[in-house]
């Protein structure tokens, strides 16, 4: 059985052109890239802003070529065989409204399954039965242009399964979403992986049905969000400047931290001490700060219990308060600090 | 780092199977009707399609009495006011093609989405331009019909050679959609505010193609590029179905036969079609290196 979704080596560099004199510059938004992907995977890219995320989903939906490597879908080349990886996947990017805000949203969705081979009275079924999920089955009639970015966002979410997609890639599908309508994306997107767990072969030749199938979906997505990533994914590859960290499970992935322990303070203001002064400490492995108005949270990795004692006496001496000590589990989140040595926000924050 | 020649020009990508094609021709034209009628306003829909050609006939009009002193008996009358009937056809169906493109990527956003889809682009481009077609022939025969009613454009319906007439508009429609797609392919790669370039091609064309005027009238060394636009022999082809002793009084083309003329225009045509398959899908594997399908430029 072919992976759903291979990668070897794969990178890619943007030339940029400033001005006619300047020299194009060039920024490497991904290197060495090598996931192997199961049949039947939900699959999470976690990573900050400007990781490659969507360059790599790009990639593999073969709107970019790399320009090193190699990328599979199902066993076909993005590059080679293009037409061939296009009738077996979807797309989705979120934080975009994106559609013909002059026809309807059942004329939009009906349009594209239409591209997609899917015969009408099945697509009409299928567009009826996915709104109803998404919460938009009232808005059947209603144009495009009428609909909110986020509801457009659903529309677009149920373009996405609409097509039943051998391989599905979501960019950032609860980008933009409110809560609720997060949640209720996140748990049909693990619903449908579930549901489509490797099935009895089907005659093949059927475009209407996916070419593929019988052997269960696959789903990529990417995010920023740990939550989304820890909760909903099988597998998660932790990515930072075009390179891919780490790729477990979400549990392997925090297993790396289980010797260590974590806290979470809520203190006064520092009074002029960083996080550097900590990880200066023995026993402190990372200390990341973030200042809020009145008060500052610190989150600490400790090889130790007994590293806290000397937190805390740099903290009396500075004469700064403890107002909320906590000990927790390790999150993701705790993972990409401890793989980069900044937490996700600092990286966003120092791109900008 | 080292990069990897390979070549994206498979056969598949250039020819689409039946049942792909089909699907895509027909959906695409579908869209296109969707958004070519969707006038909120009729009213503006018939000054669009009706009263925009005839004011552009009438400046032409008004220039021509101006300039041979009201003499509309001449010849020459209706061969310009022909041409320039027919003429629209090229700013529709041309530009009609090309600007698909940007209509999907840089307003409905749609483009990557069309890409990722198992579609033949090049078809879907074409049956874009369905709609364009239609609203143009419209266009067309309602200035000719003016013409005729109005304007002393003498066509006897009995001596017109219909067959003649509609294989070179056929004929011609297919060539115009061929420039169009290598438009579309120049469009892929051209960033920023490039929703003219259309409108440009086709008014460089004008002068080159004996629209309004024959080659003759042109500097020397500007008349190969007439000599090679297909345009030019369609216009000529055109004009000899519907006023065939007019346009035999212009030398141009007077050496050649309705059968020479119409070879030299499939022949182009099938020249022209070949550069469009090779420009498009040329640009198109360089806009998907420098990452140009998706790419929006918020003017
Ligand atoms: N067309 C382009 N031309 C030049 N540089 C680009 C282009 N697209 C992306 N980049 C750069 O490549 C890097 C990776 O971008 P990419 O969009 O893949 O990141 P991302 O992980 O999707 O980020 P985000 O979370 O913000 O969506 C960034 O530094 C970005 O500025
Ligand atoms: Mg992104």
């Amino acid at each position: 059985m072919n992976l759903a979704i291979h990668t070897q080596n794969l990178g890619r560099i943007y030339k940029i052109r400033g001005g006619k004199k300047t020299d194009p510059k060039e920024l490497e938004a991904l290197r060495d890239v090598n996931l192997e992907i199961g049949q039947g995977e939900l699959f999470g890219l976690l990573g900050p802003n400007g990781a490659g995320k969507t360059t790599l989903i790009k990639i593999l939906t073969t709107l970019l070529a790399p320009t090193s490597g190699q990328a599979c879908i199902t066993g076909f080349d993005v590059i080679k065989d293009p037409q061939k990886v296009r009738s077996r996947i979807n797309m989705v990017s979120g934080g975009e409204s994106s559609g013909y805000g002059l026809l309807t949203v059942r004329e939009n969705l009906w349009m594209f399954s239409q591209f997609y081979g899917i015969p009408s009275k099945e697509a009409n079924r299928r567009i009826k039965e996915l709104l109803k999920v998404v919460g938009l089955e009232d808005r059947l009639n209603t144009k495009s242009s009428d609909l909110s970015t986020g509801l457009r966002q659903k529309m677009n979410i149920v373009r996405g399964f609409m097509t039943d997609p051998a391989v599905l890639f979501l960019d950032e599908p609860t980008l933009g979403l409110d809560v609720g309508a997060s949640r209720d994306v996140r748990s049909f997107i693990r619903q449908w992986i579930d549901e489509n767990h490797p099935l009895p072969d089907v005659p093949s030749g059927d475009a209407s049905r996916g070419e593929g199938r019988g052997e269960g979906r696959t789903l990529l997505l990417t995010t920023h969000y740990m939550v989304e990533a820890d909760e909903l994914c099988d597998r998660v590859a932790i990515i930072n400047e075009g390179r891919v960290l780490a790729c477990d499970t979400p549990a392997n992935l925090k297993r790396r931290l289980q010797q260590d322990v974590i806290f979470k303070m809520e203190v006064s203001p520092l009074n002029g001490l960083s996080a550097d002064n900590f990880e200066g400490l023995p026993g402190v492995r990372k200390a990341i700060h973030a200042p809020k108005d009145g008060s500052a949270e610190l989150d600490l990795i400790l090889e130790k219990d007994d590293a806290l004692g000397g937190v805390v006496n740099m903290m009396t001496s500075n004469d700064v308060h403890i107002l909320n000590l906590q000990k927790r589990e390790p999150t993701l989140e705790d993972v990409f600090v401890d793989l980069v040595g900044r937490s996700m926000e600092e990286v966003e924050a120092g791109e900008q | 780092m080292n990069t990897t020649k390979r070549t994206s020009l498979n056969i598949q990508s250039l020819i689409p199977n039946r049942a792909t094609f089909t699907r895509t021709f027909r959906v695409a034209a579908w869209l296109g009707w969707q958004i070519e009628s969707n006038w909120t306003d009729p009213f503006l829909f018939a000054i669009y399609s009706i009263v925009k050609p005839l004011s552009g006939a009438a400046i032409l009009v008004v220039m021509y009495s101006i300039i041979i002193n009201g003499a509309f008996k001449s010849p020459i009358f209706p061969y310009i006011y022909l041409g320039n009937a027919f003429y629209m056809y090229v700013g529709g169906v041309m530009t009609g093609i090309s600007w698909a493109i940007i209509d999907d990527r840089e307003h409905y956003k749609t483009l990557k989405y069309m890409y990722v889809a198992p579609i033949h682009m090049p078809t879907y481009l074409l049956g874009r331009g369905v709609a364009r077609f239609t609203v143009s022939s419209l266009s067309v025969l309602i200035t000719i019909l003016f013409g005729v009613a109005f304007l002393h454009v003498q066509i006897d319906l009995a001596a017109v050679n219909w067959g003649l007439f509609f294989v070179s508009l056929f004929i011609g429609v297919i060539m115009l959609a061929m420039m169009g797609l290598m438009l579309a392919g120049v469009t892929l790669l051209i960033a920023q505010h490039v929703w003219f370039i259309g409108d440009i091609t086709a008014g460089a064309l004008y002068l080159f193609s004996g629209a309004i005027f024959p080659l003759d009238v042109l500097p020397k060394y500007l008349r190969p590029v007439g000599y090679f636009m297909p345009i030019t022999y369609w216009l000529e082809l055109l004009r000899r179905s519907l006023v065939g002793s007019v346009a035999q009084a212009f030398p141009t083309l007077s050496r050649f036969s309705n059968t020479e003329l119409m070879g030299i225009l499939l022949g182009l045509t099938v020249v022209f079609a070949i550069f469009a398959a090779v420009i498009f899908f040329w640009c198109e594997h360089r806009a998907r290196e420098r990452g140009m399908i998706d790419m929006v430029t918020n003017y």
